[in-house]
């Protein structure tokens, strides 16, 4: 009957659930903190790793986060980032900035419609359906290119990527935070927030319960494909090229963060905040490593360790839930 | 009291749960080849016993004697093994395998030559033969995904028989059967009686009890209570022992004069159900009758949005629609409570809150950001109205119990602003006392004007709640019953007519 009681079950599981991987991430950098302040603490490590490598993984992430939530994936957010930004890229190197960026986020649009038609009104699977859209997008780059990089985009344009506002925050980080800002208040605040979430944990009920479900999905997919293209705009602004070959490295990094990030496969669970220290943790083992001098093919290996114990830490929270609900559920 | 010819004796069964006690001193006996219904309310501590009896959860104390030894289970294995069999409520078959591959299941025979090879042929045979014996009319390769919810009940119930079960425990077997697959089930029930094999069985159906029970054991709030010889109790005496009250009538209906047509469908076609024309008037309670199968479900999902439409159209508060949706469809006003509460009506895993607001969203947060303080206010307003019980809103739906799951599909429909109301099987699984509860609502609904249509396949409930009946039958609607006219046999025989023309 009516309990209040504290309840162990309960308690670790939320411990778990909203700390576990602040606690990693703190782990990592206290670990280099102490072990390697040389090279590690010090400010222009600090800041390459912060405003230059993660800004460009957590843009990636958020999407493929949110899409995740909807009990989907997105597959295709790498050949989207290379195929706005290739399509674009002409325009740009001719000075034409608007036109290029506007196309580019467009193209993204486009690529994410697509999916979002054909998961929610034709019925493919999301993985396949993202799956056929990153084969496509990625073929037409390659057509587009000829396979050869764009490069050298006049030095306005390359601002966006590698300038500072007043000097000192860098665009990039900027650029970051504010999208983190609407998506955090969106998934939390929002009522199409509520639908993704309720889309993801149960489909026909949200359906039944007279939300658009059908046209949630295809938004999400929608904003996925318009975060990839703003990626690639920045990518292409702070590298100074447009490279084809960067694609399916994005997508797998973007999967490994939202996980890491505590975003459940099962669908309906995780959050953009979430994903960022999924994607800190992703980047400064990385860089922990560089440091160490351990070659790039064991950062792989380790980064994989992570998301198995990223996952191993999603099913014991989902246990310890079940356990509590039955426990609740009988001792009625 | 202790009986010489009893398989299970149970004596001082208790269980705790953190915070809770789910069992204290529980103890009783199953005698051989008899049945014992085990009668309570959701959360009277039924499935935790029966739990505990068949090696699911281990009890904290007390003494459990099975076929004369003392038993201390460790797992569902070592009870079956034993001769202990569970049905549960929800079936726990294999959909991609075929009927005989599920029947064997964990226990394949092999070819004798060829160790560790799976001999299928025998599997078939077997199946057959048993499947025969018990007069079910089943293809042993058929896969189990195809079979109708009956049927996978019907395989369960084999599955136990193979197994030479000496107590066979039933988790409410009837709830998704028709009233013909419930016979066949009672027939099969008689064999295993017939073969010294002990039933335990759990049902909130008063009217099977009588037909299958032979002792009713009764439990509330964790605890035994009594043990009634069910030819001989009366069911007001079962129910108030249940209940620990006197519910004084379950049904009520305040009938008033209809108002105008609300819901009207012409010439409805859809992929099971064809020219269906039916309407409902403003304060009034309408029912589909009918057997499962009919076409009544697909109907409702239809008109809903969920399930496509062939031809024909409805009219909805004076709106024709031909192709509508969900959101549309409440957007005009029409609230649509699911057969399958866990799977279509709630979200199990959201917050109670979460889910009373789901269905009225953009009514309650027009700028679309939800504000939470609104939020809680008004799941507050419906868990007060409608008696959930929970702890808090903040509770996960998943973890109450299935009367107050139901009241929380209420809860959320009942705050839109809707006023045509379709309930699918509104009281499928819950208990007496919640039972009451909906009967009470849905009365109340009526008579502030709501128009509802039942769908129901219990004909108890829907002799005793409705303005009118419609009766179908695969796919048509064969019958309209005004109140007057109403009667259970009346409906049936409508329901079922082919096949006894069939069978004359």
């Amino acid at each position: 009957m009516g309990e209040t009681a504290p309840d162990d079950g309960i308690s670790l599981r939320v411990f778990l659930d909203r700390y576990s991987r602040i606690l990693i991430l703190a782990g990592i950098v206290v670990f280099m903190a102490v072990t390697r302040p040389d090279a590690f603490w010090t400010m222009s490590n600090l800041s390459a790793v912060a405003f230059q490598q993660a800004p460009f993984m957590i843009l990636m992430s958020f999407g493929m986060t949110l899409a995740i939530i909807t009990k989907g994936i997105d597959k295709s957010m790498g050949s989207v980032l290379v195929l706005s930004s290739v399509l674009g890229a002409g325009f740009v190197k001719n000075g034409q900035f608007l036109l290029g960026i506007s196309l580019a986020l467009a193209v993204g649009i486009a690529c994410g419609l697509v999916s979002g038609i054909l998961i929610t009104r034709v019925g493919v699977a999301p993985f396949i359906a993202t799956y056929g859209v990153e084969w496509v997008a990625l073929g037409l780059a390659f057509v587009y290119t000829g396979n050869v990089y764009i490069y050298d985009f006049p030095q306005e344009f390359r601002e966006i990527g590698t300038g500072r506002i007043f000097g000192i925050l860098p665009n990039l980080a900027l650029v970051t935070l504010a999208v983190f800002l609407v998506l955090h208040f969106m998934m939390r605040k929002t009522v199409f927030g509520r639908k993704v979430y309720m889309v993801g944990n149960n489909f026909n009920a949200a359906a039944l319960s007279g939300v658009d479900a059908r046209n949630t999905v295809t938004i999400v997919y929608i904003v996925n494909g318009l975060l990839a293209a703003m990626t690639g705009i920045l990518y292409m602004a702070r590298l100074n090229a447009a490279d084809p070959g960067i694609s399916a490295a994005f997508t797998l990094d973007s999967i490994a963060a939202s996980l890491i990030g505590g975003t459940s496969f099962g669908g309906g669970k995780g959050s953009v905040a979430g994903t960022i220290v999924g994607a800190l943790i992703i980047v400064f083992i990385r860089n922990g490593m560089n440091i160490w001098g351990v070659h790039t093919t064991w950062q792989q290996t380790a980064v994989g360790f992570v998301i198995i114990f990223s996952i191993f830490l999603e099913a014991t929270t989902q246990k310890l839930t079940a356990f509590a609900a039955g426990k609740r559920k009988t001792g009625e | 009291m202790t009986s010489d010819n009893a398989i299970l004796k149970m004596t001082g069964i208790t269980k705790r749960f953190p915070g809770t006690l789910a069992l204290h001193n529980v103890g009783f006996d199953v005698r051989e080849g008899e049945v014992v219904v085990l009668l309570g309310e959701n959360g009277a501590g039924k499935s935790t016993l029966v739990k505990i009896i068949s090696g699911v959860y281990t009890r904290d104390e007390g003494e459990i004697i099975f076929n004369g030894e003392p038993v201390d289970f460790e797992g569902v294995q070592q009870a079956q093994q034993a001769g202990i069999s569970i049905i549960h409520q929800e079936l726990n078959l294999l959909p991609e395998r075929t009927i005989a591959q599920n029947i064997f299941v964990g226990r394949e025979p092999t070819i004798p030559w060829l160790p560790g090879v799976i001999d299928y042929r025998k599997m078939v045979t077997d199946s057959k033969a048993i499947l025969a014996d018990l007069g079910v009319d089943l293809a042993p390769d058929a896969l189990v995904k195809d079979l109708s919810i009956a049927q996978q009940q019907m395989v369960e119930v084999v599955k136990a028989l193979s197994n030479r079960t000496k107590l066979l425990i039933m988790d409410e077997p009837t709830s998704s059967l028709t009233k013909r697959e419930i016979d066949k089930l009672f027939e099969i029930i008689e064999r295993f009686k017939r073969n010294k094999t002990s039933i335990i069985y759990i049902s909130h159906r008063m009217d099977e009890i009588k037909i299958v029970g032979d002792r009713a054991v009764i439990m509330r709030d964790g605890e035994y209570i009594d043990t009634l010889d069910v030819k001989a109790m009366s069911m007001d005496e079962a129910v108030s022992k249940m209940v620990g009250r006197t519910i004084t009538r379950l049904y009520e209906r305040h009938y008033n004069q209809p108002g105008e047509e609300v819901f009207v469908t012409r010439n409805l076609t859809g992929i099971r159900f064809r020219n269906v024309n039916i309407n409902v008037r403003a304060g009034e309670i309408v029912s589909l009758a009918g057997l499962v199968g009919a076409g009544r479900t697909e109907v409702a999902k239809a008109v809903f949005g969920y399930d496509p439409i062939l031809s024909g159209s409805f009219e909805l508060f004076g709106q024709t629609i031909k192709s509508p949706s969900p959101d549309r469809c409440v957007r005009l006003g029409m609230a649509f409570l699911p057969e399958d509460r866990k799977a279509e009506g709630v979200i199990l895993k959201m917050p109670v809150k979460e889910n009373l607001v789901s269905a009225c969203l953009s009514k309650l947060f027009p700028n679309g950001i939800i504000n939470s303080a609104i939020e809680r206010r008004h799941s507050e307003r419906f868990r007060r109205e409608l008696k959930i019980v929970t702890p808090s809103v903040d509770k996960l739906v998943g973890e109450l119990s299935g009367g107050n799951q139901q009241k929380v599909v209420v809860g959320k429909w009942l705050s839109t602003d809707c006023r045509f109301f379709i309930f699918d099987e509104p009281t499928r699984g819950i208990d007496v006392g919640a039972k009451a509860e909906i009967y009470h609502l849905l009365d109340a609904l009526a008579a502030k004007g709501a128009a509802i249509l039942m769908i129901s396949s219990e004909l108890n409930e829907v002799v005793g709640l409705s303005d009118r009946v419609y009766v179908m039958r695969e796919g048509d609607v064969v019958k309209e019953f005004p109140r007057l006219e109403l009667s259970q046999e009346a409906i049936i025989s409508f329901a079922i007519a082919k096949e006894d023309d069939r069978n004359a």
